[in-house]
């Protein structure tokens, strides 16, 4: 098994972008229900929802408020999955909720130890 | 309640605060020696009582005959110490000589220090279920031995090889740092949910020794409770789950102590004063930030204690077992989920669902299978109903999915 990160990117800082609340728990419900199913096959490895408030360091001494970067979506949230294949984590990925929204984006990664690098 | 009844009530009771208290005076190294002054207590009791007559207060009656037997101990072990052992503890000698204290206070003091001692990380898993059935709650090695099925002399050697690692770890009965009693709780709680598991899953026949152990894991629960250092939100919470389910034991299980369905049990046997306690204990865990397992699972139970099959019961019960998943997995849980998806989002998603688990070599999982597809396709029913009752370990799980079979 190799271990696969999935960074959920969306628009999180534009006002009129945002939810209400009703939305809200409806995608929150949508959302976990996803989560739930990995969990379910034993396939869930760790995860977290992440606030808006942040900050992005560059290099010069940069410094900037906000957890964005040059585009408006954010990452919003990550989770750690195992999966045997870069098949099988997508599949994970593409059935993610976050993608019925226009713009959004999820990433998917394969984790890599910086000592496995190292050798 | 006659003599032939009293004793063994009393020893059930009396045994396990007897054992702590001279035990933590002692230290581990002197377990054996506290467990045969509390035995040597109870044979003084049955032999005086008969020629004597039952005292005025029994329990007084006992705690005073031990303290004097483990002062007599005391006096003839210092003794020997003093000659083989050069006086190497002067303050423990010192300490020695005092009363032992056999007061309320004294005695929860030392069964909750008992606790955590016996659930000392180094300590296997059965062995601390073991030792917390004999040194906590009294059993006898012959119910031990029948909640674990297995035979007096395995859980002899089981009990045996605990004490000895506990020797060997150089365990304090104490509380642990205030720093570590977060980490060495869940220790504790652990084997109380073992404990209580092992009484309401149990298969042995003996309902009253189950329920036995079911309430007794309740009972070192409340101490926790009631102990400011301990009383945690999970712990609340463990409470809450496990009044939850006591609350269905009657229900549960027939006269001849074959189990029933959730949805055959007669509610009117619900015990709605462990219902509600449940309800308290669940209110008491909501506090501070930390969502335990024991938090999500008596989440669940609670729901579980609400019959009507409403939309919003399943939608509450498939969130709950979402997080429990995120945190632990487990097969059972998986299936469970599953289950709370087709109540809560259909059948047709709760079976793509199912297919995507990899639990082929579980009788339950075809169960679950043939109960989604029973409405949609009776013949995928069927075919999953008999791979189940293929792999299925009892006759009473044999003769439930035949049933099953049947009725379609």
């Amino acid at each position: 098994m190799e271990e696969y990160v999935l960074l959920m990117r969306l628009d999180i800082l534009t006002k009129g972008a945002q939810p209400s609340p009703e939305q809200m728990q409806q995608y929150m419900k949508q959302y976990q229900d996803w989560v739930g199913g990995i969990a379910a096959q034993n396939k869930f490895v760790g995860g977290t929802g992440l606030s808006t408030e942040g900050r992005v360091f560059k290099s010069n001494n940069v410094i900037t408020d906000g957890p964005f970067a040059e585009i408006k979506e954010s990452i919003a949230g990550f989770i750690t999955v195992r999966a045997k294949d870069f098949d099988e984590a997508s599949k994970f990925a593409q059935a993610c909720p976050i993608l019925k929204g226009d713009g959004n984006t999820v990433e998917l990664r394969k984790i890599v130890s910086v000592h496995e690098k190292g050798q | 309640m006659n003599q032939q009844q009293l004793i063994p009530h009393l020893f059930r009771t009396e045994y396990r605060k007897i054992v702590s208290v001279i035990a933590k005076r002692f230290g581990f190294e002197y377990l054996e020696v506290a467990e045969d002054i509390a035995s040597d207590t109870f044979l003084t009791a049955s032999q005086s009582w008969g020629l004597n007559g039952i005292p005025e207060n029994p329990t007084a009656w006992l705690y005073n005959v031990s303290s004097n037997k483990a002062k007599n101990y005391l006096q003839r072990h210092n003794v020997f110490e003093g000659k083989v052992v050069p006086a190497i503890k002067r303050d423990s000698v010192d300490e020695r000589t005092e009363e032992i204290d056999l007061s309320p206070q004294n005695i929860n003091d030392s069964q909750l220090k008992m606790m955590f001692a016996i659930c000392h990380p180094s300590i296997p898993r059965d062995a601390q279920v073991g030792l917390s059935l004999r040194i906590l709650c009294g059993f006898g090695i012959e119910e031990i031995a029948d909640a674990f099925l297995t035979n007096k002399e395995t859980i002899n050697k089981r009990l045996f090889r605990a004490k000895e690692k506990l020797r060997e770890e150089n365990i304090k009965i104490e509380l642990p740092p205030d720093a570590d009693i977060e980490t060495r709780l869940d220790t504790v709680l652990t084997t109380i949910y073992l404990l209580f598991n092992e009484g309401y899953y149990s298969m042995s026949q003996d309902k009253t020794v189950r329920k036995e152990l079911c309430f007794e894991a309740m009972r070192l629960c409340t101490m926790l409770v009631e102990n400011s250092a301990t009383n945690k939100p999970q712990v609340n919470a463990l409470l809450s789950l496990m009044c939850f389910h006591a609350s269905r034991f009657d229900a549960r299980v027939d006269t001849r102590g074959q189990l029933i369905l959730y949805d055959d049990q007669d509610v009117n046997l619900w015990n709605t004063d462990l219902i509600s306690k449940g309800g308290y204990f669940l209110n008491a865990a909501a506090s501070g930030n930390r969502i335990s397992k024991y938090h999500l699972e008596a989440g669940i139970a609670y729901w579980n204690t609400r019959k009507e099959d409403t939309h919003e019961k399943w939608e509450n019960i498939l969130q709950l077992y979402n997080q429990l998943l995120q945190i632990e997995y487990s097969p059972i849980a998986a299936l469970n989920r599953t289950y709370a998806l087709s109540k809560a989002n259909g059948r047709e998603e709760a079976i793509l669902e199912a297919n995507k688990l990899d639990l082929h070599d579980n009788h339950f999982y075809y169960l679950l299978l043939g109960e989604l597809y029973g409405a949609l396709d009776k013949t995928k029913a069927r075919t999953n109903f008999e791979k189940a009752y293929s792999l299925a370990k009892t006759q009473l799980e044999k003769h439930t999915i035949q049933k099953k079979i049947d009725e379609l």
